[in-house]
């Protein structure tokens, strides 16, 4: 690393200045007290709030479970009624799956990653923290509405035709539906937020080859979220399409098919599984080295397992439609890629073994829980290759064999690992212990209700229980096993209770914990104690894979300032950006401070998406119009600005520039990002298309006319004149030419709306109605989609010019035009799909033209 | 009938066809070979722990994750692929001799026979013989399943599914809807009642004739209330085709779909107060029939063999 060679030797130690920096960088990044609480974007603050609320909503999805297992515990109970159980099960897999164990995921990784990565903050505070409002606000619409009895009650997975049509499911199926597209909308920022955090936020000189193991899987998972939820994205938006306007999508008297909707329900599900798991194999992948005290034994195995079953999941979705009915070919080709994701799991876990055996085992609370998640995981994933058995599955399909197989993997695979991980990382986050004698009563009374509960309900499901029951007769036989598994799931439920009181029992008089009390070997542990808001004192340069235990004195520099931005004369809060493969210090980016700007542009949000739901079509459009504004004020004052000098010096010599513009910015790497995300989903349409013709004889359907070819044409000519524009509009911007460019970025707008607009009317000319036929409705959704996305990049050019008008955007600081210009390099592929499928796609498949 | 405990009517292993004794084998297989996965993984965990520290190289680790995480689960997971496919090939049989269409309904099922005859709840297979089994709705997704026989197949509104399956073992089987279909789901039964091939051909003949007798005061009660918008019974004016149809109501063991035994008391209790036995029924109480009007009616509907 040459660069390095280049740096000063710290200057002498001296408290008075020691003492002055630490007061200056206390004020920047010191979180406001009080009301003004709720304005924070601070990671830790936020994480915290996350970490907190996805508990909550866990404990909300728990209480319902024990109220289904008290109704099953005896046959032809009538504790509940059958229209509560089934909003129970409903609502205990949607909390459970989107409003714990994925927010979790990334609540533990808006708290730990920035400090693991020795980092300041994540890039982008603000989205966070409007990530976190959308998630709290949604969830509590969602699980809200079952104090009203208008809870889902079309099963988590909300197949259609039970959930396309209104008269089968009432109000419930749209609050699932909008709440939760609300509720993905955080998960996605949170995922843009996490990668970005792992590419560009390392400290300097840690390559990827030394990022630790959670970094890896943080980056895995933000990738997996990335490609897994937009699907569900497209098909949410289907399902809403058909149940509020009657476009037919899974009606199949209309030529639409229900099992279209299992495919991208399952395009995002099976992932989802990973992308619960991977993130507590990552906590084990920390822990467990540091209570080895040995290294990962088979690091980069690790990583390419981990990548591995990334690639894999998204090829395993159709084992959760083996009885489907679909040729023998397609299932075993699926059976055998459900098979193949046992290899790189088996990989990890003897990684982990082998890690255990070289290095020196300390006994600890923490492992305690990962030796019980090892033990739950590895019986899991052995049912798992049972039912990846196509005859296998045909028995247990849909049969409490599964639904014990299913905890067994996630409580095993998920649960367990993050109480691990809460007990371990309990003093990073408090600066207090979790007491050892409770953890060992939490875990045994777990671990042991655990079993009681869901070891007999295999064999409940092989005498032949089938899930989603609310009832059953005497005669059946199954009275007994699930009493037991009623018992199990209540002291399983204490387990929590103990857990619960450790956690939030008052621990004032309690001394505070030792720095570093586990003696671990990654960054996050070289927080001060008690803890300073800052994150880290100095940002040092890493050249090993456990830093604490492999750079000499690391910490002792860090604490006097000696390495990287140990002051904040000007009263900013910055973070050092480095490069994403070898991690050269790039600029310096500014990060901005507490605001209630993320809050009041979430209500907004959450009031479009609620009022939807409601059909309340005028306070819907009011809290879009809203919505816009907010989010034009948030950027307008918070993003793109310009520093008051060029560059500063981050001291030992290093002289880093403040601003930053197109593919060297965090944010262009944002928008690529969410771009991606956005692509994801568009594909989701696309795939709709796709599938209606392989299932459909002729489509577009004999006697329907394509739309009109010529109107296609010039529509497509003028997206993609408005996208000409708009890359001339940066090219002339950054030449000097502002005022031609902003002519330019008035007039792209108009454009770009009018060639939708003739799209739209070449679906009109032909007489296409969304109502009459899926093809219809296909065409439709997609001119929509096309439609809403170019009204949205219609609105950010003239933003653009005014912030050039406004002095805020000038041909050296052009990031919001450079990212702009991104976002319509992605309409111009969206347009171009759009022609091919809609005017190109019938005259080659062989349609009526 | 059976005890708590006792496996039941609807235990997948018990043998009662050749799909589920050939889908039994492999669960055996499976069983015992991830006991035994299961157990070799935690002594390693064990032995990881403990002898923590002694002696162990980085070389005997790595050796150890290449054969324990890579090596092992591939040749056992293409060995069980192997084994899976081939019981798949085994259990989806190409020729049949007999076909059946079901249809799930939301709560219950359409059961039709060759030569036009109808039934409900109830599913008559010919020991020894394949039946194929031709699955439909129109309504929601179903899945049919009746796990003493094999696997389940879904039902899919738009598309028509196949299932085969060959019974060994006379007896009265259970059956139930395994995909949740809405509100009744769970009591969305049915019986399979396997016979010998003899006793099954003068069933399905006796079946097929109309309903014994055609008139009388029950009829006239049953037509009165306006059953037959709904129900069908062949030989009478009663050609409603929305619930099951009742030509041979009086031969069936079972009522509601499954979840009942047929008896006088119970079908006086049903016609009544559907809703408490079976709660989201589609077919509504009749709490007000004259007393005389419904035993008349419940006479003839037992009488309906």
């Amino acid at each position: 690393m040459s660069w390095t060679d280049d740096l000063a030797p710290p200057a002498p130690y001296d408290k008075a200045r020691d003492e002055a920096q630490r007061s200056r960088l206390l004020d920047v990044w010191r979180e406001p007290t009080g009301w003004r609480r709720f304005s924070a974007v601070n990671n830790s603050i936020v994480g915290r709030w996350y970490l907190l609320t996805s508990f909550a909503f866990f404990v909300f999805a728990g209480v319902l479970a024990l109220l289904m297992r008290s109704q099953l515990a005896v046959p032809e109970n009538d504790l509940l009624s059958m229209d509560f159980y089934n909003q129970a099960f409903t609502m205990h897999g949607t909390v459970m799956m989107f409003l714990f164990a994925v927010p979790i995921f990334e609540a533990v990784a808006i708290m730990v990653l920035p400090e693991i990565l020795g980092a300041r903050d994540l890039p982008f505070p603000r989205l966070s923290a409007f990530g976190y409002w959308c998630f709290l606000i949604g969830g509590v619409f969602v699980c809200g509405s079952i104090f009203f009895d208008a809870a889902p009650d079309g099963g988590w997975f909300m197949y259609p035709p039970l959930s396309s049509d209104p008269k089968q499911t009432g109000i419930g199926t749209d609050i699932w539906l909008l709440g939760l597209s609300f509720i993905e909308v955080a998960s996605i920022a949170a995922a843009i937020e996490l990668i970005i955090g792992v590419l560009k936020c390392r400290p300097p000189g840690m390559r990827l080859n030394l990022m630790p193991l959670y970094c890896w899987y943080v980056l895995v998972v933000g990738g997996m979220i990335l490609f897994a939820f937009p699907p569900l994205i497209a098909g949410d938006l289907l399902l809403e399409m058909e149940r509020a306007f009657g476009w037919v999508f899974f009606d199949v008297d209309k030529g639409g098919d229900p099992l279209l909707w299992q495919h991208l329900f399952w395009i995002f599900g099976h992932p989802e599984v990973y992308i619960i798991f991977l993130p507590s194999i990552a906590l084990i992948a920390t822990i467990l080295p540091t209570f080895a005290r040995h290294p990962m034994v088979g690091h980069s195995l690790v990583v390419l397992s981990a990548v591995g079953i990334a690639f894999l999941s998204f090829g395993l979705w159709v084992h959760h439609m083996f009885t489907t009915g679909l040729p023998n070919i397609s299932l075993s080709f699926f059976s055998a890629a459900s098979e193949a994701v046992a290899i790189p799991t088996g990989v990890q876990i003897f990684c982990f073994l082998a890690t255990l055996m070289l290095g020196r085992f300390v006994p600890s609370i923490p492992m305690l829980f990962a030796s019980g998640a090892l033990a739950i995981f590895v019986f899991g994933g052995l049912t798992g290759v049972m039912v990846a058995l196509v005859p296998f599955d045909w028995q247990a399909h849909d049969s409490y064999f599964i639904v014990a197989h299913l905890h067994y993997t996630l409580i095993g695979g998920m649960l367990f690992p993050l109480l691990a991980g809460i007990y371990y990382w309990y003093p990073f986050a408090t600066s207090k212990m979790l007491s050892d004698r409770l953890g060992k009563w939490a875990f045994w009374l777990m671990f042991g209700g655990f079993n009681t509960a869901f070891l007999p309900m295999h064999w409940t499901g092989i005498l032949g229980m089938p899930r989603r029951v609310w009832t059953y007769s005497l005669e059946d036989g199954w009275g007994l096993l699930n009493m037991v598994s009623t018992a199990g799931a209540f002291i399983m439920a204490a387990g929590f209770a103990v857990l619960a009181w450790d956690v939030l029992r008052p621990k004032g008089k309690q001394p505070l914990a030792a720095r570093n009390p586990w003696n671990a070997g990654t960054m996050e542990w070289s927080g001060e104690v008690p803890d300073m808001p800052w994150g880290i004192r100095s940002i040092p340069v890493i050249s090993t894979r456990y830093p604490l235990w492999q750079q000499d004195g690391l910490l002792g520099q860090v604490d006097r300032g000696e390495w990287f931005l140990p002051d904040a004369k000007e009263g900013k809060r910055e973070l050092m950006v480095t490069d994403i493969l070898d991690a050269r210090p790039m600029f310096v980016q500014r990060v901005p401070g507490p605001t209630y700007k993320t809050l009041l542009c979430a209500l907004l949000l959450g009031g479009v998406f609620i009022f939807a739901t409601y059909h309340w079509w005028v306070p819907t459009a009011l809290s879009g119009i809203g919505f816009v504004a907010a989010l034009i004020w948030w950027l307008w004052t918070g993003t793109g600005l310009i520093p008051e000098k060029d560059s500063k010096d981050c001291s030992r010599g290093l002289h880093l520039p403040l601003y930053a513009s197109g593919s060297r910015a965090v944010g262009w790497w944002a928008m690529f990002i969410m771009m991606i995300g956005d692509m994801t989903a568009f594909f989701g349409l696309v795939f709709a298309y796709m599938f209606f013709w392989t299932v459909h004889e002729s489509f577009p359907p004999v006697g329907t006319v394509p739309p009109d070819a010529l109107y296609l044409l010039l529509g497509l000519a003028l997206c993609l004149g408005a996208w000409a524009l708009v890359n001339t509009a940066c090219v002339w911007n950054r030449n000097g030419r502002r005022e031609a460019a902003r002519t330019l970025l008035l007039i792209a707008p108009i454009v770009g709306l009018t060639g939708v607009a003739a799209m739209g009317w070449a679906c009109l000319a032909s007489d296409l109605n969304p109502t009459r036929h899926a093809y219809d409705a296909t065409c439709w959704v997609l001119i929509l989609w096309l439609a809403g996305h170019i009204a949205a990049g219609a609105l950010m050019l003239p933003y653009c010019a005014a912030r050039s008008w406004a002095g805020h955007l000038t041909p050296f600081h052009d990031a919001d035009l450079r990212n702009v210009t991104l976002y319509w390099h992605f309409m111009a592929v969206t347009a171009l799909i759009t022609y091919l499928l809609l005017g190109i796609f019938p005259l080659v498949s062989g349609g009526t033209a | 009938m059976c005890l708590p405990g006792c496996s039941g009517r609807h235990y997948w292993f018990s043998g009662a066809s050749e799909e589920a004794q050939s889908i039994e084998t492999l669960a055996w297989i499976l069983f015992a070979g991830a006991g035994v996965i299961w157990l070799i993984v935690m002594a390693l965990a064990f032995f990881a722990m403990r002898s923590s520290g002694r002696s162990n190289t980085e070389k005997s680790a790595r050796r150890m994750i290449l054969w324990g995480g890579f090596a092992f689960p591939t040749v056992v997971l293409a060995a069980l692929l192997g084994t899976g496919l081939l019981t798949l090939k085994s259990i989806v049989a190409e020729r049949s001799d007999l076909t059946l269409e079901v249809e799930g309904e939301q709560w219950w099922w359409r059961v039709g026979y060759p030569g036009g005859v109808v039934t409900a709840n109830e599913v008559r297979l010919p020991r020894g013989r394949t039946a194929e089994i031709l699955l439909t709705a129109d309504d929601v997704i179903h899945s049919f399943w009746a796990p003493a026989l094999g696997g389940k197949i879904d039902m899919i509104p738009g598309r028509e599914n196949r299932l085969t399956l060959t019974p060994t073992t006379v007896g009265n089987w259970g059956g139930l809807c395994a995909e949740y279909c809405g509100g009744a789901h769970a009591q969305m039964r049915f019986n399979v009642i396997v016979m010998e091939p003899d006793a099954f051909d003068a069933w399905l003949e006796d079946e097929a004739a109309p309903a014994q007798p055609e008139s009388g005061p029950g009829l006239e009660a049953f037509l009165g209330e306006g059953c037959g918008a709904c129900h069908t019974i062949r030989g009478t004016e009663a050609q409603g085709l929305v619930g099951p149809d009742l030509t041979h109501f009086g031969a069936r063991t079972s009522l509601g779909a499954g979840i009942l035994a047929l008896d006088r008391d119970t079908l006086r209790h049903w016609i009544t107060h559907t809703d408490t036995l079976k709660p989201g029924v589609k077919m509504p109480a009749y709490p007000d029939i004259p007393t005389e009007e419904l035993e008349d009616m419940i006479d003839y509907l037992l009488s309906l063999t």
